[in-house]
Formats: structure tokens, C-alpha cells, sequence
């Protein structure tokens, strides 16, 4: 159990030094964009936390995928932290995201920005299956059902991708210009920090809330026994 | 600060008050686990007493 | 071939239930009428030949749920689940089964909203005729397997649209998409995909969602 615990205390550890590192490296270290300035620095910040965000589903579906193989419950408390996170990642990359749209073209919110649409949709689904779980007995059903939708989850993402590309043609959307990040090695190095700080992040939390959740069974399985 | 240094800086700090959330919100997780912990030793050792 | 005996039996009954019951299907042609006549007070007198086309599809998505509300209900109300599941059939076939009929209905309610389309607001064209059959494969597939997750939880008709709009986002472009566009083979097209990879993925995991 203690080696368990050493685990949890180092990865928080990684993250924090991780996390320290990245945004003060992204804030003061890395080299101002020629076309956008001092602006461009929140890719810093909302990429690595969306690249975590399909981490956390696609994780979370690999969980899944152990359960309906095995049938051992403990990937149904695994799988649904990942999905937990995700949701989390989720929201922070839609917020993040539209305070970029605010700077790059002054709206809230825009459909133009496929990333953003996609993360939507995605977050629609991922928080149905929160209202799928809380309906749902616990037991074994539950996992099931909880398994099957998070693949679908992870199917959806491509599709939903090339839908949102194709939708382009029919939806007008006010057309935005932006140049892609062209990264010079230094930004691109800023950027990886930040992406495994971020990565860290979602370790170190999905540790965190496991064990609680696992503790939480625990003591439901040891007050009936007593009770 | 210009604007849109205003804004990357809200950006951060949402991040950091995003997390923060978290990290209190489980601290009162941690709180109703130990009461937890307490009642049922409680319940435990009453059942050994009896 | 037992297999799609087993369907051919299963879906059979379902259709049959229907015939003799008459609940969800006059109740599907009932509700895509009416709200068909619900849009034309609900759009702009400007509005443009696309948006009619686009609230089609959403009554045709409604229309769906509607009748998706009730592919489980009667055997729930009847403990009948349990014993398809016992039976010797495997439970894909189930699956197989109710999307056909799930399909059936839709596309009787297709054969009433179409006219009613053409009449109200545009004149149909073999493009939406397309996009409607190929979305009725896909919609049936992702309906019927979150028909029975929603028929095994608490909240059954609360949960299955929550369930089932995030999914049929891409039904929804690819049909508008294909009416809409000068080139609708590409649309077309991913309504075939997207048919392709959410029919395989339900009709793989329909036994772990009716599995105790």
C-alpha cells in the first residue's frame, strides 16, 4: 500500500514541477509570435489541455474495452474516472477555447473553429453518460452499459470530426483567417512541456480520484458488513 | 496590460482556479471519508464490546 | 442459418405486435404531420428553401425517437426481455431484429412525411429520398441499442434522447448535407460510413448491454 501511496505523491510531485515549468516557460520564455504577439501564448494553454481531454476518452475507452474482454469490475471505477476527467479537460478546453476566439476575432463563440464545434458535441455525449450512470442501478449492468457507451465515444470522434468538415459547405460560417502555428523549435519545446505537464495533470488527479472512488466502495462493502 | 494580454492571462488563471476547485471540493471528499472511517471503527468496535 | 431465421422470427413478431396493437406507428405518422405544420408557423416568411429542409430532418429525428421510446417497452412490460435473452438465438440477433422493425416503422412514417413535405414546403428529390433511406440505417442501428440501455435504467424516456442526439449529429449533416449541395455523393457517402461503423459497433456490443 505504501508503494502505492510513494507512486501518487512522485506523480504529483512530476506534475507540479511540470506544471510550474510549462506556463512560466510559456509565459516569460517563449519567443513572442511574429503575426499574433503576446496573444498567441494561450495555444500554450488550450491545446495541451484539448490533446489531454482525448487522452482522458481514449483511456477511458481502453478501460472499457478491458471490462467487456475481462469482466473484472475494477476497469468500470477506472474507466469512469478517465471519462470524469475527460469531462473536466472538456470543459476547460471549451473555456480556454473561447477565450482565444474572444482575442483572435472578438466572439464568444464561433462554429468556424472545428476543434471547438467537435469538443461540443463531445461534451453533449460525455455528460449523457453521467445521466446514464446516475439511472442505472451500480452493479455489473451499469459497467456494461457504462463500457459500451464510452466506445462509442471514441468512434464518434472521428466521425463527428468529418462531419463537422462537411457541414462547412452548407453552413456558412463567417469566415476566419488564421495562420497556423508556424512553431520554431524553442515554441515547439514550450509546447511540449506544457503537453506533458498537462498529460501530468491528468495522471496525477486520475490517481487521486481513483483511490477515493475505490475507497468510497470500500466503505460502502464495510458498513453493510457491520450494519 | 493591453487586452488580449488580459485575456491570455484569464486564460491562465482559469486553468489555476479550475484545479484549485478541484483540489477543495476533494478536500471535502477526504473529510466525509474519514468521518466515515470514524463512524464505522465506531460500529465495529460496539459489535466486538457486544 | 438459424441466425436469421432467429431474426426473421423475432422480427416478425414485432410487426405483427404492431399490426394487431396499432400504437407507435399512428402515433409516428400522427406527430411528423404535425410537426411539419408546426414549422410552417415557426419559420420566417423569408426563410429559405434550405432551413425547411433542415427542421425535416429534425422532425424525421423526433419521429424516431418516438417510435424508439417504445421498441422496448412492450417487452419490458412483459418480462419478455429476460426470456429472449435465455433463448438460444444469439443476442445480436435481437439487435438485428428490432432495428429491421424499428426500420419498417420509420420508413412508413417516411412514406407519409415525404408527400407531406413535398406539399407543405418543398418538392422532394431522389437525393433526400437517398439520404432518408441511408439515414434510416444508421438511426435504427444507434437507436436500438441505446433503446435498450435507456429500457434497463430508471429514467427510460428522459434518457434515450440524451443519449441519442449527440450520436446522430452526423445523420443530421450527412441528410441535410446530401439535399442541399449540388454534389451530394460525398454526403451520401458518409451516411454510408457512418451506417458502416455504428452498425457494426451496436450489433458487436448489443450482448453485454442485455447481459445481467
Amino acid at each position: 500500500m505504501s508503494l502505492r501511496n510513494n507512486r501518487a505523491v512522485l506523480l504529483a510531485a512530476a506534475a507540479s514541477v511540470l506544471l510550474v515549468a510549462g506556463l512560466t516557460l510559456a509565459l516569460f520564455w517563449a519567443p513572442e509570435d511574429a503575426d499574433q504577439g503576446f496573444s498567441q501564448r494561450i495555444f500554450y494553454v488550450h491545446v495541451p489541455i484539448a490533446l489531454t481531454a482525448y487522452a482522458c476518452f481514449g483511456w477511458g475507452a481502453w478501460k472499457a474495452l478491458r471490462l467487456l474482454w475481462t469482466r473484472e469490475s475494477r476497469y468500470d471505477l477506472e474507466s469512469y474516472t478517465a471519462v470524469h476527467m475527460g469531462v473536466i479537460f472538456g470543459i476547460l478546453t471549451l473555456v480556454t477555447g473561447s477565450i482565444w476566439a474572444k482575442i483572435s476575432w472578438g466572439v464568444w463563440w464561433t462554429w468556424s473553429e472545428r476543434q471547438l464545434t467537435l469538443f461540443l458535441v463531445l461534451f453533449l455525449f460525455y455528460c449523457a453518460y453521467f445521466m446514464l450512470r446516475f439511472s442505472v442501478e451500480s452493479g455489473p449492468r451499469r459497467a456494461n452499459l457504462s463500457a459500451v457507451y464510452a466506445l462509442f465515444g471514441v468512434a464518434l470522434i472521428p466521425v463527428s470530426f468529418l462531419a463537422i468538415r462537411l457541414a462547412e459547405n452548407f453552413i456558412h460560417p463567417v469566415v476566419f483567417t488564421r495562420d497556423g502555428p508556424q512553431m520554431s523549435g524553442s515554441m515547439f519545446f514550450v509546447f511540449c512541456v506544457c503537453l506533458a505537464a498537462m498529460l501530468g495533470l491528468f495522471a496525477s488527479l486520475y490517481t487521486n480520484e481513483l483511490t477515493g472512488k475505490r475507497l468510497d466502495a470500500r466503505l460502502r462493502e464495510l458498513r453493510e458488513a457491520l450494519e | 496590460m493591453t487586452t488580449s494580454e488580459k485575456y491570455v492571462t484569464a486564460a491562465y488563471l482559469v486553468v489555476l482556479a479550475v484545479v484549485l476547485l478541484y483540489v477543495i471540493l476533494y478536500s471535502f471528499k477526504l473529510s466525509r471519508l474519514e468521518r466515515e472511517v470514524a463512524e464505522l471503527t465506531e460500529l465495529a468496535q460496539r459489535r466486538r464490546a457486544a | 442459418m438459424t441466425y436469421f431465421a432467429d431474426v426473421a422470427a423475432l422480427a416478425r413478431k414485432d410487426i405483427l405486435l404492431e399490426l394487431r396493437s396499432r400504437d407507435t406507428l399512428p402515433a409516428m405518422l400522427l406527430f411528423v404531420v404535425s410537426a411539419l405544420v408546426v414549422f410552417h408557423f415557426s419559420l420566417p416568411s423569408d426563410a429559405s428553401a434550405t432551413a425547411s429542409t433542415g427542421l425535416l430532418w429534425i422532425a424525421l429525428l423526433f419521429t424516431a425517437l418516438l417510435g424508439l421510446g417504445r421498441a422496448f417497452t412492450a417487452e419490458r412490460e412483459q418480462r419478455v426481455l429476460d426470456g429472449l435473452v435465455l433463448a438460444p438465438c444469439d443476442r445480436s440477433a435481437i439487435w438485428l431484429a428490432k432495428s429491421l422493425g424499428v426500420m419498417v416503422f420509420l420508413g412508413v412514417a417516411e412514406a407519409v412525411a415525404l408527400p407531406a413535405y413535398a406539399l407543405f414546403f418543398e418538392p422532394v428529390g431522389w437525393e433526400l429520398v437517398a439520404a432518408v433511406l441511408l439515414a434510416d440505417l444508421g438511426l435504427a442501428a444507434v437507436g436500438t441499442l441505446l433503446a435498450a440501455m435507456a429500457a434497463a435504467s430508471r429514467a427510460r424516456e428522459l434518457l434515450l434522447p440524451l443519449l441519442f442526439l449527440p450520436l446522430v449529429i452526423p445523420v443530421v449533416v450527412g441528410g441535410v448535407g446530401a439535399t442541399v449541395v449540388d454534389d451530394p455523393g460525398r454526403y451520401l457517402g458518409f451516411l454510408a460510413l457512418y451506417d458502416l461503423i455504428f452498425a457494426i459497433l451496436s450489433w458487436a456490443s448489443f450482448e453485454y448491454v442485455v447481459a445481467e
